[in-house]
């Protein structure tokens, strides 16, 4: 077996998971609870054996050190990389506070990054390394940086669920805010999976490729009728989400989630993908681009955005350790911050020009 | 924090840049600036910004904005006078906020821990009570080894009545870490100042055997290095038979005074140092001076005679056996041809060679065409001769990054001092623990409370431990 097949396993058992944490929330029947998990492990060995077995295919192929063969030198690799990572901490965080009902937050996110491999037709062969990147630091910058990626995935998540249990009122500046952010989330893969549904057939080609199919089957369609409809159709769920949002929040509080177990548990991520982001993404990087361009810092765009995403978390974590946020405020830096992480990593390659583009 | 709002302006300032609102609003500034920066491709030719820009604002107003953008300095805005300062104005709130708390912070890190009484135990933010028997001095000597394996040195104190209270902290100094932390950020930029007053980024451009005792900030700005670098070879390897370049490497000699007093061969990844200057492999290509490049081409007759033949741009060569004669006129080391069939070059690299090649006999031109090494159904001539492009040996150039940055060492230093400033922040904390044994009728009462500025959770699972260890003491359980 090779390493699609393992990858294609991950993929069907994430994507159970996900329906069947969904469930869970939903009826909170522990039966289903049981089976989440064992798909969401299931997925987890699968891709842990996809990502050694490509290891090892790519070791055989390139012709270098092994450390120098980690399959983390694209934008592919490094999704798939951040799938795993994210789901190990939710596994540990599931296992560690015996409380599943994260997972219906969590695997979303997951199966979001699986169906924007499979509609954005990335190109999933193994290919041999640019000179630039054969580095010792690949490994070490990279792995650190998705460790952390992971992490503020997960305070996106708990932020999130911090936020839909601290809210009241429909007019308050938070409860619009996670209404609005929980909308462009679900529309956004919903919109990737009609993309996906619709042009599964020509998934073939490149990273270009994304910007021919990115919604092209529903906001950039090529019919204005289906375009319109599209926003018409957002726009609904946005209000809907924002009208019976409450409802949400009722399902959360059944699973005696307290704000505070949240609120700390988006702290303790934040608290650990920042120095990790720190030394890993920045300092790391900073060091192997003095070594392969000359200058460990140019202000490229991939720098520069990593420079935002790092003093919004800085912002996060000294508002709540001088200013005392907690609760509301705190969960929202923290979504937010995800926001600019999503961007620093998907946003700056599709859409600015760098040196940085390999993922 | 001052108790009092400040009166001069002298105390003005410095309350505002005391501020986190102050600092805030600087991050935010900095922050939303640089994403401007990210969009506007930073020092270009104006071209490709307006159409950036047109994409964005429409054609009408493209240009305009530009010009503002341009005038802003936006076109090299991380080197602008106020980018520059709005660091600056960053550091010094981060100095004059750092300055503010340092007395309060001080006061936590040197105050020594003191017994407090019994009462105050109960609400430590951690706590825990038990009644045990014993006797006081055996329960004394379990605490102090249990806390001792913890990692305290407890101190103790009478409490009367017999009884006692131990007490003990650590990692006090782990409150200063967020100070290395902001000192650190501190350093880095002061390294990063440095390297951009007294440094320089350059760019050298050398073809095989040539030498060079300048490099280039740009085609006009010649920087003397104050030695010769010279380029003795350059290699390109493929993987396979693709485009894509597994390795390069140029050999270099440096020459001081007439001395050759280095020689290495960089690749990326592995530069070249020298009196402070480092040459970085960078890029790669033919050279244009095409006058000096050699063709290996193989060219038989429809008939099977066949010479192998080694002419220069320009030269003219027979094929045998006939009166045909072959004309080199042009070569490109990356041909391609655009939608309308012309042909152009699209690289400087050997990445697709081809020679363009006019055939005539008995003065009359016969037929002409791209000859490509890469495909050999490009070899074949209408009729039936062939000419085989075999190779073409044309003097490649190096080219290099040239940078001398005095404050690299700085950069260094200052994340080394980072990285052992978040370790000490985020994964160390001040723990305090007392533990207060005292008789209660028949029993002992041992009260543990305790508070740890970080990680409190952990922290809780050692008082556990240490409550188990107590309640299991020498003289059984209860």
């Amino acid at each position: 077996m090779d390493s699609s097949t393992f990858f294609g396993l991950s993929t069907v058992a994430y994507v159970l998971s996900m329906i069947l944490y969904i469930f869970y929330l939903a009826f909170r029947n522990n039966q289903i609870g049981i089976i989440a998990t064992t798909f969401a492990i299931t997925g987890f060995l699968s891709q842990t054996l996809a990502i050694a077995t490509r290891w090892k295919e790519f070791y055989d192929l390139g012709q270098m050190g092994f450390l120098r063969a980690a399959p983390l030198t694209n934008l592919y690799e490094s999704l798939i990389f951040f799938i795993w990572c994210l789901m190990l901490v939710y596994l540990i965080i599931e296992f560690k506070y015996r409380n599943r009902s994260f997972g219906a937050f969590v695997t979303p996110v997951a199966v979001l990054a699986l169906a924007y491999i499979d509609i954005s037709g990335m190109s999933r062969n193994i290919q041999p390394l640019v000179p630039a990147l054969q580095s010792n630091w690949l490994l070490a910058h990279v792995m650190m940086s998705f460790i952390a990626y992971a992490l503020f995935a997960i305070s996106f998540s708990t932020g999130l669920m911090c936020l839909i249990l601290r809210t009241e009122r429909r007019n308050e500046t938070a409860y619009i805010f996670w209404t609005l952010m929980l909308s462009v989330f679900v529309i956004t893969l919903g919109a990737m999976g009609l993309d996906f549904l619709k042009f599964k057939l020509v998934v073939t080609g490149q990273e270009e490729l994304i910007h021919n199919y990115l919604f092209k089957a529903s906001f950039r369609s090529g019919s204005a009728l289906v375009s319109a409809l599209s926003w018409a159709i957002s726009i609904a769920v946005t209000f809907l989400i924002w009208r019976f949002g409450h409802s949400l929040k009722k399902i959360i509080e059944g699973f005696h989630l307290s704000a505070e177990i949240l609120d700390d548990l988006t702290y303790r991520c934040i608290a650990t993908g920042f120095p990790v982001f720190t030394l890993g993404g920045l300092i790391f990087g900073a060091i192997w681009a003095d070594q392969a361009w000359g200058k460990y810092w140019t202000w490229d765009p991939k720098e520069t955005w990593s420079l935002i995403t790092w003093f919004i978390y800085a912002f996060y974590l000294h508002s709540r350790l001088i200013k005392g946020w907690k609760g509301k405020k705190a969960a929202m830096v923290a979504v937010f911050g995800f926001l600019a992480v999503i961007f620093t990593y998907l946003g700056v390659n599709l859409l600015l020009s760098g040196l940085h583009s390999y993922g | 924090m001052k108790k009092e709002k400040g009166s001069t302006f002298i105390d003005k300032i410095w309350d505002m840049f005391a501020s986190v609102k102050f600092a805030v609003i600087i991050f935010a500034v900095i922050a939303l600036t640089s994403i401007v920066g990210t969009i506007v491709e930073q020092q270009v030719e104006p071209e490709k910004n307006i159409v950036v820009l047109t994409k964005l604002f429409g054609e009408s107003v493209a240009p305009d904005i530009y010009n503002i953008l341009f005038k802003l300095g936006f076109m090299n805005m991380y080197h602008s006078w106020w980018f520059v300062a709005l660091l600056l104005l960053f550091a010094s709130s981060l100095i004059i906020c750092s300055i503010d708390r340092l007395p309060r912070i001080l006061k936590l890190v040197n105050e020594p821990i003191h017994p407090i009484p019994v009462e105050h135990l109960g609400k430590m933010t951690i706590k825990k009570t038990l009644d045990i028997r014993g006797k006081i001095p055996d329960i004394k000597q379990t605490a102090e080894t249990a806390l001792k394996a913890a990692g305290f040195k407890p101190s103790e104190a009478p409490t009367g009545n017999g009884g006692l209270q131990l007490y003990a902290e650590k990692g006090n100094l782990s409150r200063l870490g967020v100070y290395l932390t902001h000192i650190s950020i501190l350093v880095i930029l002061t390294g990063g100042m440095i390297g951009s007053f007294f440094g320089f980024n350059g760019y050298l451009q050398l073809n095989e055997g040539e030498t060079s005792s300048v490099a280039y900030k740009d085609p006009t700005t010649p920087i003397p290095l104050g030695f010769e670098i010279r380029c003795d070879n350059f290699e390109v390897y493929f993987y396979g038979d693709s485009d894509m370049p597994k390795d390069y490497k140029s050999w270099l000699t440096v020459i001081k005074n007439g001395k050759e007093v280095m020689k290495k061969t960089i690749e990326v990844n592995d530069p070249l140092k020298y009196e402070g200057i480092t040459f970085y492999q960078s890029s790669y290509g033919t050279g244009m001076d095409t006058d000096s490049g050699i063709f290996v081409l193989r060219v038989s007759s429809k008939d099977g005679k066949s010479a192998e033949i080694n002419p220069m741009l320009n030269d003219k060569f027979t094929i045998p056996g006939t009166s045909i004669t072959g004309h080199i006129k042009y070569f490109s080391p990356a041909l391609a041809l655009d939608p309308e069939g012309r042909a152009y070059t699209y690289a400087q690299q050997m990445l697709n060679p081809a020679t363009y090649i006019e055939f005539t006999e008995a003065g009359t031109q016969k037929y002409s065409g791209w000859f490509f090494r890469r495909y050999p159904n490009t070899w074949i001539l209408p009729d039936g001769n062939k000419v085989e492009f075999v190779n073409y040996w044309g003097v490649e150039y190096t080219g290099m990054q040239v940078r001398k940055d005095p404050g690299v060492f700085i950069v260094y230093f200052g994340c080394i001092i980072m990285a052992l400033g978040l370790y000490i922040t985020f994964f160390m904390s001040h723990r305090r623990i007392w533990v207060d044994i005292a008789r209660k009728n028949d029993n002992i009462k041992i009260s543990i409370g305790a508070s740890a500025n970080k990680n409190r959770a952990a922290f809780e699972g050692k008082i556990e431990k240490l409550a188990r260890i107590l309640g299991a003491g020498p003289e059984g359980k209860k």
